[in-house]
């Protein structure tokens, strides 16, 4: 090699410029990984990127690094690009030693094998919510423990159900007649999200469940009743067509500037809504098919997993940073900071007592479940097949049972 | 990320350390002959100059393409990811996609979506060419401002679209209501207007690319042969047809060709406006494959559909240099 000299020389630095670049793309892992010794610091990995998440997180893991002795590196990604990045470092054997998951996708990176279970580390999920622990299980391990949850109910405009006598519906009549006297002018009786995501099918899923429809077949009679419900609103003009092209952010721009006086919506937009002059709203369960049943949404929130890094001294770091985020306390902490619901069943009572704006969505999560409960991993096909047969159906293209049939036929 | 960055420079550092002792032994004079000759030595030269253009090639376009190819004959699922294992299925992947119900549709909406931006765009921007092509004052400002809709990000294009033709509040339909319209059309609603508005924005988009490059092809037509036409009595549409037109077609080819490479693979309007709704009206074979891969975790048939995308792509890429090949010839 050396001899070729002075010609060749000029295409090494292009050669070993090239080999680095190739390295230092599926390098940057292992860190600190080898040691097995004193374990200083850990590597965090999550999606807070929002405030105030972002901030409330930040002291969390703060405080309880301190408390295992270790120094937080955090790393914060957007939402939609936390999988890919998972994937990139298992694929190179670089996650973190903390790894926060939506939990829709728990299953999904636990089938995976580059979870650990947490029962290998001392952690259990008892006294937690049974719907939460589902969604963080798979094959029948639990993978990740989450410290809070939330879910979605019906918001209301309380100066305009005020002023039109109208009170809060409970029932999907009382919805269809309320939504139909609200609507006035320029605003609707009330707006929900049904558009060509996941977030559409979240925000259909407490109608469906409530009235008895299940995700492994959703060519059902019951289902068909529910989304024959949403087609209604549309149609009768008591909702806007377009709630086919609005997320969830949207519905609640909507609700904020009093061009829906009710909206389907989730406790994080509360910082949001707080902010609005003069809107004085609240919540209440989302409306039922038959009066006195209770409503089963869907379980929201993030659960926190310890990744097969390897190096079990790390390992077990990163579960005692996961036991303190779940303490009693913090759970209370967490829920209170973020307006959300602890997951610890038997801290209900005294959460409610300590943030009484949460009674209504604590007693929603309650009765809720997780979407992957029933399909795990299968999950994001069936919700596919959802918000599909929904468009179809509200887009007129069929009646709302043959949407489901040809939406689960594919 | 202080790790990472440390851990990158000892890797960076490793290869480059035969560096000093490879400069240490002064090149000997080799033996006559061979590599050795001048020629041979130019010849090295050469092939150096090229390694690095070679090796980024084959790097960041070669195995990607490779790999992706390979894909849509595995089951590739989140787990291939971690365990490596990605059990090759055949045409599976193909089987599942292509008979899926909404392949028709998808492949459908692509050509539609293809064409229809391809036509807006090219016939606007040679307009608006062909205008800015006489100068007058104030024409170099507003040519650089026709550019605008190239700098802004495409997600916030689509966020911003996606307000102006909301059906209750948007800008366009409380435009067409003060002029008399009263039904609101729902523009990105509407199974039927979706895909037209999706085309409208993405003409938008692409009216500065085609307007550019359709404008430097006319100012490389020489202005004599203006002149001389005119004395033959060609001037307006006649001298667009017998002079513009022959002298532009080489810029017109490779604008076509680009902006259907270009058009084809549209996911980031798509998806800020629609989502590839509503009830898959605005779905294209670019907005499945993302969504197959990236939404459904189904990498294998996500790849699959990728490929197909990138066979139709090669095509015109072909049609292209097939094009040009004769344009050289003559």
């Amino acid at each position: 090699m050396a001899r070729r000299g002075a010609s060749l020389r000029t295409a090494l630095p292009a050669l070993v410029a090239a080999a680095a670049l190739a390295l230092t793309a599926c390098g940057g892992g292992g860190s600190g990984g080898g040691g097995g010794g004193d374990v200083t610091s850990l590597r965090v990995l999550d999606y807070y990127n929002n405030e105030p998440d972002k901030t409330v997180y930040a002291q969390k893991l703060d405080e309880c690094g301190q408390q295992a002795g270790v120094t937080i590196e955090r790393e914060v990604v957007p939402g939609d690009s936390l999988i890919q990045k998972v994937l990139q470092q298992a694929s190179s054997r670089t996650l973190p030693d903390v790894l926060m998951l939506d939990n829709p996708d728990l299953q999904q990176i636990a089938a995976t094998g580059a979870l650990a279970p947490i029962s290998d580390f001392g952690l259990s999920a008892d006294g937690y919510q049974e719907g939460v622990v589902s969604a963080s299980t798979f094959e029948g391990q639990v993978y990740g423990l989450q410290p809070v949850t939330n879910s979605i109910g019906l918001f209301y405009n309380v100066d305009i159900l005020n002023e039109a006598g109208i009170s809060p519906p409970k029932t999907w009549d009382e919805l269809k007649t309320a939504a139909a006297a609200l609507t006035q002018g320029e605003r609707y009786g009330v707006a929900f999200s049904a558009v060509a995501d996941y977030e559409g099918a979240w925000q259909f899923l407490p109608f469906m469940w409530t009235n008895g429809g299940d995700e492994t077949d959703i060519a059902s009679p019951e289902t068909a009743e529910a989304l024959q419900l949403w087609v209604d609103l549309v149609n009768s003009g008591a909702a806007s067509r377009s709630v086919l092209n609005w997320k969830q952010a949207d519905v609640k721009d909507q609700f904020a500037a009093g061009n829906a006086a009710m909206m389907v919506n989730g406790p994080w937009q509360f910082p949001a809504l707080d902010e609005v002059q003069g809107l004085n709203y609240e919540v209440v369960p989302i409306p039922v098919p038959r009066a006195g049943e209770s409503v089963v949404a869907p379980l929201g929130g993030e659960t926190w997993t310890i990744p097969q890094t390897g190096d079990p001294a790390r390992q077990a770091k990163a579960a005692e940073i996961i036991s303190c985020l779940n303490t009693d306390d913090n759970q209370i902490a967490l829920a209170t900071e973020r307006t959300t619901v602890p997951t610890k069943t038997a801290l209900r009572d005294r959460f409610v007592a300590e943030v009484p704006r949460m009674a209504a969505f604590t007693e929603i999560v309650q009765t809720a479940r997780a979407r992957t409960g029933k399909l795990g991993p299968e999950w994001p096909a069936a919700a596919t097949r959802i918000y599909t047969a929904v468009q179809t159906a509200i887009t007129g293209g069929a009646p709302p049972l043959q949407a489901l049939e040809q939406a689960q036929n594919g | 990320m202080a790790e990472v960055t440390r851990s990158a420079g000892a890797v960076a550092t490793a290869p480059g350390r035969p560096l000093p002792s490879d400069a240490a032994p002064a090149p000997p004079q080799g033996p006559a002959g061979g590599w050795w000759t001048p020629r041979g030595r130019e010849r090295i030269l050469q092939l150096a100059f090229l390694v690095p253009a070679v090796a980024y090639l084959l790097l960041f376009f070669g195995y990607p393409v490779l790999q992706n190819a390979l894909m849509g004959f595995q089951e590739y699922t989140t787990r291939s990811f971690y365990t490596g294992e990605a059990p090759f299925v055949g045409l599976d992947n193909y089987v599942a996609v292509l008979s899926s119900g909404l392949f028709g549709t998808a492949l459908l909406n692509t050509v539609l979506f293809t064409v229809g931006s391809i036509a807006g765009q090219f016939v606007i921007g040679l307009g608006i060419a062909l205008y800015f092509n006489r100068k007058f004052p104030l024409s170099g400002v507003l040519r650089s401002l026709l550019l605008l809709p190239w700098l802004i990000p495409l997600i916030v294009s689509g966020a911003v679209w996606r307000w102006i033709l909301d059906q209750d509040n948007g800008a366009l339909n409380r435009f067409l209501g003060t002029v008399g319209v009263a039904e609101n059309p729902g523009w990105l609603t509407s199974t039927s207007l979706a895909l037209i508005a999706v085309i409208g924005v993405n003409i938008w988009i692409g009216i500065p690319f085609n307007t550019t490059i359709l404008y430097g092809g006319l100012q490389d037509i020489p202005q004599d042969l203006y002149e001389a036409a005119a004395l033959d009595g060609a001037t307006g549409w006649r001298a667009f047809r017998h002079v513009t037109w022959p002298l532009l077609r080489p810029v017109v080819s490779v604008v076509l060709v680009l902006g259907v490479v270009y058009t084809i693979k549209v996911l980031d309007i798509i998806l800020g406006l629609t989502d590839g709704g509503p009830a898959n009206a605005t779905q294209t074979i670019a907005t499945q494959a993302y969504h197959l891969s990236f939404q459904e975790f189904r990498f294998g048939e996500g790849a699959a559909m990728g490929n197909v995308l990138i066979l139709i792509s090669l095509v015109f890429a072909l049609l292209y240099l097939r094009a040009n090949r004769r344009a050289l010839a003559r």
